[in-house]
């Protein structure tokens, strides 16, 4: 649905994006991570035609960026950081007005804009004035807007952002409810745990290069290492030294639990816990330790920092996202 | 056509719906329409009874008009404040990036804005002044000439045009309302400038020059939507940030546009400057089709204002001195220091039309330096009538030194308009900016490696050979 191929953008002597490549099917949800100026929405804007890319292609649901701008635009919605609204509209004619820019008919605009306000909680202020909602609302909004005309493809710049927490939990619940099998989404966030929660993808975007692509969770286990486990014991501290199986290590331990790490946590989880039944060690619980995508994310940067902008990636990882080596 | 045209309505609905709920642009076009012609008729009054006791009536009479035109005037600027905010402000309040990535083109959302800039505006302009017609009528039976209601009705509309056009061109260049306010000043100056020629016009009731400058700002307005249609587009509006100056850069692109690939003197002179010049071939004929225009301008004039041929004669100029070639050496001709004379004012006049040129999209340098080749037209209608063949006088006048000069003065006119043409079309490779530095660096390869040489060698020839060959030729001696 989104392909882009060594897409690149420059202004002037700048350049902005350095041979992007990335690919979003029908029903993904890929988060564009990267610090402020990596080149995030200087993409977004070549992804919906609005910047000429200096050289590379994309497609967006089969229209190419470059010469068929106008399709791409009918089948993009976006959702842009600042969301521009007209303060001196109503919703409901700011919808409208949309609707008539996308060109959809005045039966299906009313339709339309009900549902949306509706499904936002914004029906009982379908006639106020927008200069008079609040920021959440307003986000909100522009999300209705992004939605309105049912694009195939949304990108989302910081969806969330200036949100109260019910509100943000809303727009979070409606993102979740919009992958479907026709749908692909790419949604640009400093967020890293909305970014996890709403992605099955990421992307890490630095200095106008991906530094690093793919399943989040196969990111995690090659910048992190193996999963580590605690196992929560219901005695006091122990010699575990003979007790684990040679394919976990003991990474830290205390008074009743301990910490181990595996490549193999399928059959060696249960070894641990029959090692630790047959010693008649009581065990409370074995649970995986979580370690958050910002890990993952400072890990990537610092890297691509010493490493001067480029991480090799090992071919175990996901071909369908494309990763960018140095150059 | 009209299918193209439909989606531009969409925003110019949106943006008139807009500006009625918007109280700082309400309120100054009402009192604009409703306050100032009454305030207009009064002051006609006024003047009426003044005249009427002391006398001169032909001032109340050249009074009436011109109010209304003035009527007219005041709700269009706020045409101005419109564009500004519509375009700048959208711009600045990023609300314009959900439109550019909607399927709208850069023409639709550019003509939307355009025309809900001017109508609003012009609506009020035409209610006031009908209000100040209705007054007018009502307290001196005064009617306008229907002529003279389309022309000012036109005058009005144009006006608006081109002030909301060139906000437009503005605002482009522009991230913030605030700096594009500071930027207005080149539309506010020029534009009460041109009211006040007007307003002269008016009183002397030369209503037929009105057209004129009506055409003359029709001309302005297509440039003005033209380069406004190149420049708003998406690429510029969010491409980069135009409000920072970077000298540094500019230099870079006008040192290698200026440099080409050539790493000698020679190779520049053997290869770019050839290249250069064909890539002005365009211009090039344009400055030769001026030009000629600019001759047989000067030629028809000589006609038009009634010079009859008793008016100059040559035997008059014999009489004032018969050795015609002394006159010549008191204005410094046959010495060298004459050479740099010329020379030096010559290079100024190309440098001022170059300096104006770049302001004008190329149009005032250009006319500038037609002026030349209309004085000779002039002066060879004049001695025409004395019975000389006009390709003998003009031989006499432009020979030799016209063989290089007029090149020089092609080449010239060539590079500014390239110059201005740089701002109109667009660039598909360059930014504005590049553009416009590259064509100012390929006018001044042009200005040095061919212009000054062809002056200076022009210079030579006229003060050695040039008045020999006028006094040989019109029989002088």
């Amino acid at each position: 649905m989104i392909q882009t191929e060594n897409l690149s953008k420059k202004f002037g002597d700048f350049l902005a994006v350095d041979r992007v490549s990335l690919q979003v099917n029908a029903g993904e949800v890929l988060a564009l991570l990267g610090p402020n100026g990596a080149g995030k929405t200087t993409t977004m804007r070549m992804l919906t035609s609005v910047l000429r890319p200096s050289s590379g292609w994309a497609r967006i649901a089969g229209f190419d960026v470059l010469t068929q701008a106008e399709g791409v635009r009918a089948s993009v919605g976006i959702l842009t950081e600042q969301h521009g609204l007209y303060g001196r509209m109503s919703a409901e004619e700011y919808l409208d007005f949309f609707g008539q820019v996308y060109r959809m008919p005045a039966d299906l605009r009313r339709k339309r804009t009900k549902e949306l306000l509706e499904q936002y909680g914004l029906g009982g202020d379908a006639k106020r004035k927008i200069g008079e909602f609040s920021k959440g609302m307003r986000q909100k909004l522009a999300l209705a807007r992004t939605l309105y005309h049912n694009p195939p493809v949304l990108l989302m710049d910081e969806p969330t952002s200036a949100m109260d927490p019910e509100s943000a939990r809303l727009v979070r619940d409606a993102i979740h409810g919009l992958r479907s099998a026709n749908r692909a989404i790419i949604i640009c966030t400093h967020n890293l745990a909305e970014a996890e929660e709403l992605a099955g993808k990421i992307a890490i975007i630095h200095l106008g290069k991906i530094i690093i692509a793919g399943d989040v969770q196969k990111i995690k286990l090659k910048l992190l290492g193996a999963p580590q486990f605690e196992v929560r014991l219901g005695v006091g501290s122990l010699d575990l030294k003979d007790t684990l199986p040679s394919d976990a290590w003991l990474i830290a331990q205390g008074e009743g639990w301990f910490q181990f790490q595996t490549d193999n946590p399928i059959e060696i989880n249960p070894l641990v816990i029959q090692a630790l039944v047959n010693q008649k060690i009581p065990v409370i619980g074995l649970s995986e330790v979580s370690r958050s995508l910002e890990k993952v994310y400072l890990q990537a940067i610092t890297d691509a920092q010493v490493n001067g902008n480029s991480m090799k990636m090992s071919g175990d990882m996901p071909t369908d996202l494309e990763i960018q080596n140095a150059g | 056509m009209l299918d193209n045209f439909r989606p531009a309505l969409i925003i110019t609905r949106r943006e008139l719906r807009d500006q009625q709920r918007d109280w700082r642009i309400i309120l100054p076009v009402l009192m604009l329409t409703l306050l100032f012609p009454f305030l207009a008729n009064f002051t006609t009054q006024r003047i009426l009874g003044f005249v009427e006791k002391y006398g001169a009536n032909i001032i109340a009479e050249r009074f009436i008009p011109f109010l209304f035109m003035i009527v007219g005037f005041f709700p269009i600027t706020i045409s101005l404040v419109i564009a500004l905010e519509s375009f700048a402000g959208e711009t600045e309040r990023r609300s314009i990036e959900p439109l550019l990535s909607s399927p709208l083109t850069d023409t639709q959302l550019y003509l939307g804005k355009l025309l809900a800039s001017v109508l609003f505006p012009l609506a009020a302009a035409y209610l006031g002044m009908s209000v100040y017609l209705i007054g007018i009528y009502r307290s001196t039976s005064w009617r306008a000439e229907p002529m003279f209601l389309v022309m000012i009705g036109l005058l009005t509309a144009v006006q608006a045009l081109v002030m909301v056009s060139g906000a437009v061109v503005i605002s482009t260049q522009t991230t913030s309302v605030r700096a594009a306010n500071l930027l207005a000043s080149f539309i506010i100056i020029p534009m009460a400038l041109l009211i006040q020629a007007e307003s002269v016009m008016m009183l002397w009731a030369d209503y037929q020059i009105l057209w004129w400058v009506i055409l003359a700002l029709v001309i302005l307005a297509v440039l003005l939507v033209r380069m406004g249609i190149t420049h708003f587009n998406r690429e510029n509006l969010l491409g980069r940030e135009i409000d920072s100056l970077n000298l540094r850069w500019m230099w870079h692109v006008f040192r290698d546009e200026f440099k080409g690939e050539a790493r000698t003197v020679g190779e520049w002179l053997r290869w770019e400057i050839p290249h250069s010049v064909k890539r002005m071939s365009i211009p090039i004929v344009w400055m030769i089709i001026l030009l000629t225009a600019g001759t047989y301008l000067g030629a028809v004039l000589v006609k038009s204002i009634g010079i009859t041929p008793s008016f100059f004669s040559l035997e008059s100029l014999n009489s004032i001195n018969t050795k015609v070639l002394d006159q010549f050496r008191q204005f410094g001709y046959f010495e060298t220091s004459g050479v740099f004379t010329i020379w030096w004012h010559n290079l100024r006049a190309i440098a001022i039309a170059i300096l104006l040129g770049s302001f004008t999209l190329g149009v005032a340098g250009a006319i500038i330096l037609m002026l030349p080749m209309i004085i000779i037209g002039f002066f060879t209608g004049l001695v025409a009538q004395t019975g000389f063949h006009p390709l003998t006088i003009l031989t006499a006048v432009v020979m030799p030194h016209g063989l290089l000069e007029i090149p020089a003065l092609i080449l010239a006119g060539a590079s500014i308009l390239q110059v201005g043409a740089s701002l109109v079309t667009p660039h598909r490779k360059q930014t504005i900016g590049e553009g416009l530095v590259s064509s100012l660096a390929e006018c001044a390869k042009i200005t040095l490696a061919l212009v000054v040489p062809l002056c200076l060698g022009a210079a030579i020839l006229e003060v050695f050979f040039s008045p020999l060959v006028l006094v040989r030729l019109l029989g002088l001696e």
